[in-house]
């Protein structure tokens, strides 16, 4: 054979561009078309309110205690479940006393929808914060202990083998081994247990609050006023994304040898 | 320090009942600042040994004794793994630093200590690197200065430079006997490279096929400090020719049962 070729690229199939210009106008354009049919009142402003009237709406900060106070609950329910999640899924994963009284205790519970158990916490602690602050508390509490126990589990057991044998001792262990085995665990929790907890706080003030971004969608649809209604689902997803966003930062943070 | 294994087994027993019986009626010594070999073929039970030896597993039969003082500071043995098995969320410089860590060194001695290990296996300037930022036998070096760095009495070595090609080998080879040289550490290692054992070693300790019993003790007739010309010497075959022919019929029959 005399003929010259040159080494096919078989790769064509694989590749998958990045389309960045299509990305940012399939965005806009949707925007734009949402004004446009305002706009020209084909939908009444009643039905669909318009896109620059909820960026104003947005901008008058008229609506900032709604979400100061969402925030709050936010907050304090998922730091809360998370740091139990997080422990107690710890201990149950390392210690075989703590593994017996914890493993069918959650598989109890966990099957619970934890919508279901707001009445019951406000008859035990009010219709006060603390209320909403349990229920977002207890929503992320199981996906963080069960990562967190699988996380430990899978721990590798020539790296425990390796700190034993350099004389570490319990704390040590759940420390310097089982803590950093679990982390990518750990952070697909954190990440599944902010979605939890954004639908269980809008859930939690939609049934019993005065105050609040649930409170306030569920308000502005009784008295019909849907440019605030719209305001409050930008609002939402916007927690979303930045709570998302956080998560995936800290975590690089936290885990600096996934590269 | 001086280690006495005396009539250990081992059985390994899983879950379902099933059991493998790795090693049978075990007996060796290592003497203090002595530098023994382990040899056998794979699966006869040396990694397993070694674990008992480091506290890792209880015998099923048998006991393991350490004769002599323990100076305060040391800690009695550190192992190098097989398997490397740094922890991968530690730099290079907090991976040597572990065993320090867990015997209290306060942090400007662990960070000292562990600086003059990473120099000493050629690892400077990698301190911050992450583990699987580095090549197996960089690796493997990380896994030696860790062991080395607790300053330990017994040092257990399992196919250290298994992984490394053999120039690095070779290289690993002469800076572990310098390193020796120095610090008299007794050291117990593991190989199936005949070669290697016997080059290294003061005795070399031939185990046969699982499960593993001693089936002989070949002491190596060669001067210290060791130099490669001494590759050719007489004294060096000899010893090599000895364990070739302990271990040919156990090597063939180990090949057979493997294609059967
Ligand atoms: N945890 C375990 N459970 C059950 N069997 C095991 C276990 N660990 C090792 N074995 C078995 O015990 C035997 C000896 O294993 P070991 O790892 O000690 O061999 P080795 O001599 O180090 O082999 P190699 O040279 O390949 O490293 C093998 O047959 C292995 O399958
Ligand atoms: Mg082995």
């Amino acid at each position: 054979m005399s003929a010259r070729l040159s080494a096919p690229d078989r790769t064509h199939a694989l590749e998958r561009r990045a389309h960045p210009v299509v990305r940012v106008l399939a965005l806009r354009g949707v925007v734009v078309l949402w004004e446009l049919v305002t706009r020209t009142g084909w939908v009444p402003a009643l039905f669909l309110p318009s896109p620059s009237g909820v960026v104003e709406m947005l901008a008058s900060g008229e609506l900032l205690v709604h979400v100061a106070t969402s925030l709050r609950r936010l907050l304090l329910g998922f730091g809360l479940g998370a740091l139990l999640g997080v422990s107690v899924g710890l201990a149950v994963g390392f210690f075989s006393l703590a593994e017996a009284v914890g493993t069918p205790l959650i598989a109890a519970t966990f099957p619970i929808p934890k919508i279901a158990l707001l009445p019951l916490l406000i008859l035990w602690v009010g219709i006060g914060e603390a209320s909403k602050v349990a229920v977002i508390t207890l929503g992320v509490f199981f996906p963080m202990a069960i990562n967190t126990y699988t996380g430990v589990r899978n721990a590798d057991p020539l790296l425990i083998r390796a700190a034993v044998s350099f004389g570490a001792g319990r704390f040590s262990l759940i420390r310097k081994v089982m803590l950093p085995s679990a982390l990518p665990m750990i952070f697909a929790g954190l990440k599944l247990g902010a979605g939890t907890a954004l639908l269980l706080l809008v859930a939690a003030e939609m049934i019993a609050a005065n105050a609040g971004i649930g409170f306030l969608v569920l308000h502005a649809q009784n008295l019909m006023e849907t440019t605030k209604l719209m305001v409050g689902i930008v609002l939402l997803s916007f927690l979303g994304i930045v709570s998302h966003w956080l998560l995936v930062r800290l975590e690089r943070l936290a885990i600096p040898w996934k590269a | 320090m001086r280690v006495a294994v005396e009539r250990v087994s081992k059985t390994y027993a899983d879950r379902r009942g099933a059991s493998v019986e790795a090693l049978r009626d075990v007996s060796l010594t290592v003497d203090a600042e002595e530098f023994v070999a382990l040899l056998g073929p794979s699966g006869c039970g040396k990694s397993t040994l070694l674990a008992l030896v480091a506290g890792l597993l209880a015998p099923s039969a048998g006991a393991i004794y350490f004769e002599g003082d323990l100076p305060p500071g040391r800690a009695a043995t550190a192992m190098v793994f097989q398997e490397f098995a740094l922890f991968p969320w530690r730099t290079v410089q907090a991976n040597v630093e572990f065993g320090l860590e867990e015997a209290g060194l306060p942090a400007a001695a662990r960070a000292a200590r562990a600086r003059d290990l990473i120099q000493l296996t050629g690892l400077a300037g990698f301190e911050a690197r992450y583990p699987h930022q580095l090549s197996g036998g960089m690796r493997q070096r990380v896994g030696i200065a860790r062991a080395l760095a607790v300053d330990p009495a017994v040092l257990l070595m399992d196919e250290p430079f298994s992984a490394l090609d053999a120039q690095t080998r070779q290289l690993m080879q002469e800076e572990l006997l310098q390193i020796w040289e120095r610090t008299r550490t007794t050291i117990l290692y593991v190989t199936h490279n005949i070669q290697e054992a016997v080059y290294l070693a003061d005795r070399v300790v031939v185990l046969s096929r699982r499960p593993g019993s001693v089936l002989a003790t070949v002491p190596v007739g060669l001067a210290r400090p060791r130099a490669e010309a001494m590759l050719g010497a007489p004294a060096f075959i000899a010893a090599a020719d000895r364990i070739w022919s302990l271990i040919k019929s156990e090597a063939r029959e180990a090949l057979r049962e493997a294609g059967a």
